[in-house]
């Protein structure tokens, strides 16, 4: 697919080409809410099929960043380039509810066949005999599974996941992550899940982004294997340096 | 997160006919005007409800109803038979119900000189009903769909239809005879007016009313204008469309009382006028009657369409 520069500001930043191994690139991304710096002038860039966390307490921007990869921010400045369509599985799962779970999956589809790519995507995810029910008899994690059906059908090179997994019980949640590596792994798009779960974006990520004051402060390549043991020495060592950049000092977590 | 629906006011338990639905939503306000928590709380789409399976109790709930409700008619009425026949409750007052069956009797089985056959009269007042409120909820739904998705057009019209809603419509009786005569014109427009107004804040609260996440996700998901105001605004605004449609039902049928006193020579609304000259309180009493059950029937019927057509709501689940 050809590289598609969305030009965020119309005097700000010249457009450019995406270079060839990113799925998407952020320079000098800057948001203001009046006085208040939401991003700082945030550069990014995530490559093909890397799968992205990224952490930062309430406020620190996560959120406004994630809307404008998904271009539903207008009112930032800089320049967001992203080489193939965009997905995003909300935080609640927006499902229409006056659509059944099929029909949602398919919904603004462009393919001959919107049906038949929507039940097969809901395969994937193991609803296929939800396909025909109300999104509000669903269970919490149902629902969420349907959404991720919904952004997957789209074949997008970026996958954006916004807390996804926050509102759903302990069980659920790791049943959710070992299908978002599954579907990962399958169709290999890049992911940027923003998260508050230092746990959650250890046991996913190729790479942990926190974000504090609109900028990223910090970053770590994690190398460890999939499926990660929680208590593995390098995730162990990376948690504690994680909550410190959180701000959380390492006593009070032990 | 909580499972509880947005608490009902007494506003809404009184304006709603029949008073137990679990769907009424009798909201007259345009929510949506007001700061985004406003149509949050109104929202239609009840994020909340997620894995909420209340379809057996409810069914349950509307089986005891019910029986309730046929008990406590059999006892009103009952207790006021008794009154009437042991002459607590004089005729020339309040007549008793066994009257009030035999005068609706005769009305239906011989034709008066003066009054024609209760079928007949309810036929004419059904035909100024169907028309007026016809046209006005369609006009309603027609003028909360440009208002509601045009800002421009919102600007320019609703101030004017807020405006004219605060008019009570026995105060444009007088000036409706002067400008369309005694006929049926005026009679219908009266109508007309009592459909509108309900019509049009729900529907307009309705579309206004959209979740403003579902809008976002049409907008992630590329929709185009067109599907997103046929897939996401317009059924989402549906709930209080019915909302309105229920009220329009019941104001239209009050105003089919008030229209019907413009020198009418047939209908519902004559022979209470006549009868009223007449002192001829017993078929006062059928033809309120008759509305009564007018309006239980219109409402049902609508509230069976609603059923119908919001299959997806958890309480419509099956």
């Amino acid at each position: 697919m050809a590289p598609r520069v969305r030009e965020v500001t119309p005097d700000g930043a010249a457009s450019r080409l995406l270079a060839d191994d990113v799925a998407a690139s952020v320079r000098g991304l800057t948001k203001r809410f009046g006085p208040r710096v939401v991003l700082d002038d945030l550069d990014l860039d995530i490559g093909h099929g890397e799968f992205v966390a990224m952490i930062g307490r309430s406020g620190s921007g996560k959120s406004t960043l994630l809307r404008a990869l998904a271009g539903l921010d207008r009112d930032v400045t800089g320049s967001i380039g992203v080489s193939g369509p965009v997905a995003v599985a909300f935080q609640e799962p927006r499902l229409v509810p006056w659509k059944r779970v099929l029909a949602n999956v398919a919904l603004g589809l462009r393919e001959s066949e919107p049906a038949r790519a929507a039940a097969a995507a809901l395969d994937e995810v193991g609803l296929t005999e939800q396909a025909a029910a109300w999104p509000l008899t669903l269970s919490g994690g149902e629902a969420q599974r349907a959404s991720l059906a919904r952004a997957l059908v789209r074949s997008p090179s970026l996958l954006l996941l916004d807390e996804p997994f926050s509102a759903l019980d302990a069980l659920t949640t790791i049943t959710m992550h070992r299908l978002v590596l599954t579907l990962w792994e399958r169709h290999r798009p890049a992911v940027l899940l923003v998260t508050h779960d230092v746990d959650e974006a250890l046991a996913l990520a190729d790479r942990v982004l926190v974000l504090r004051d609109g900028r990223i402060a910090h970053s770590s390549a994690i190398s460890v294997p999939r499926p990660r043991d929680r208590d593995h020495p390098s995730l162990t060592a990376l948690r504690l340096r994680l909550l410190t950049e959180l701000g959380v000092p390492a006593e009070a977590t032990a | 997160m909580s499972a509880q629906p947005p608490a009902r006011s007494d506003t809404r338990d009184a304006l709603a006919w029949g008073g137990d639905s679990p769907d009424s939503r009798t909201e007259l306000e345009p929510v949506a005007l007001g700061p985004y928590s406003a149509a949050a709380v109104a929202s239609p789409t009840g994020y909340q409800a997620y894995g909420r399976t209340g379809a057996g109790l409810s069914r349950f709930r509307i089986f005891r109803g019910s029986w309730t409700r046929v008990v406590s008619l059999i006892v009103v009425v009952g207790l006021w038979q008794l009154l009437s026949s042991t002459g607590v409750l004089s005729p020339s007052k309040l007549v008793s119900p066994a009257t009030i069956a035999h005068t609706a009797y005769n009305l239906v089985v011989t034709s008066s000189p003066t009054y024609g056959t209760l079928q007949g009269s309810l036929l004419v007042s059904a035909e100024r009903w169907g028309i007026g409120l016809g046209l006005g909820v369609t006009i309603a739904v027609l003028l909360a769909i440009v208002t509601g998705l045009s800002q421009v057009a919102e600007t320019a019209f609703d101030p004017i239809v807020q405006a004219l809603r605060s008019i009570p419509l026995l105060g444009v009786l007088p000036l409706f005879i002067v400008w369309f005569g005694i006929g049926e014109l005026p009679k219908d427009l009266i109508v007309l007016l009592g459909a509108f107004f309900p019509m049009y804040v729900s529907t307009f609260a309705g579309i206004r009313g959209v979740d403003p996440k579902l809008r976002e996700l049409g907008q992630v998901l590329g929709l185009s204008r067109r599907e997103l105001v046929t897939q996401i605004v317009l059924p989402g605004a549906l709930p209080m469309a019915f909302t309105g449609l229920r009220l329009s039902v019941i104001s239209s049928l009050l105003a089919l009382v008030v229209g019907e006193q413009i020198n009418a020579n047939a209908g519902l609304g004559f022979m209470i006028t006549t009868a009223e000259q007449f002192l001829q309180n017993n078929i006062i009493m059928v033809c309120l009657i008759v509305y009564a059950i007018l309006g239980l029937l219109a409402d049902a019927a609508v509230r069976a369409l609603e059923r119908k057509t919001l299959a997806w709501r958890p309480e419509f689940v099956k």
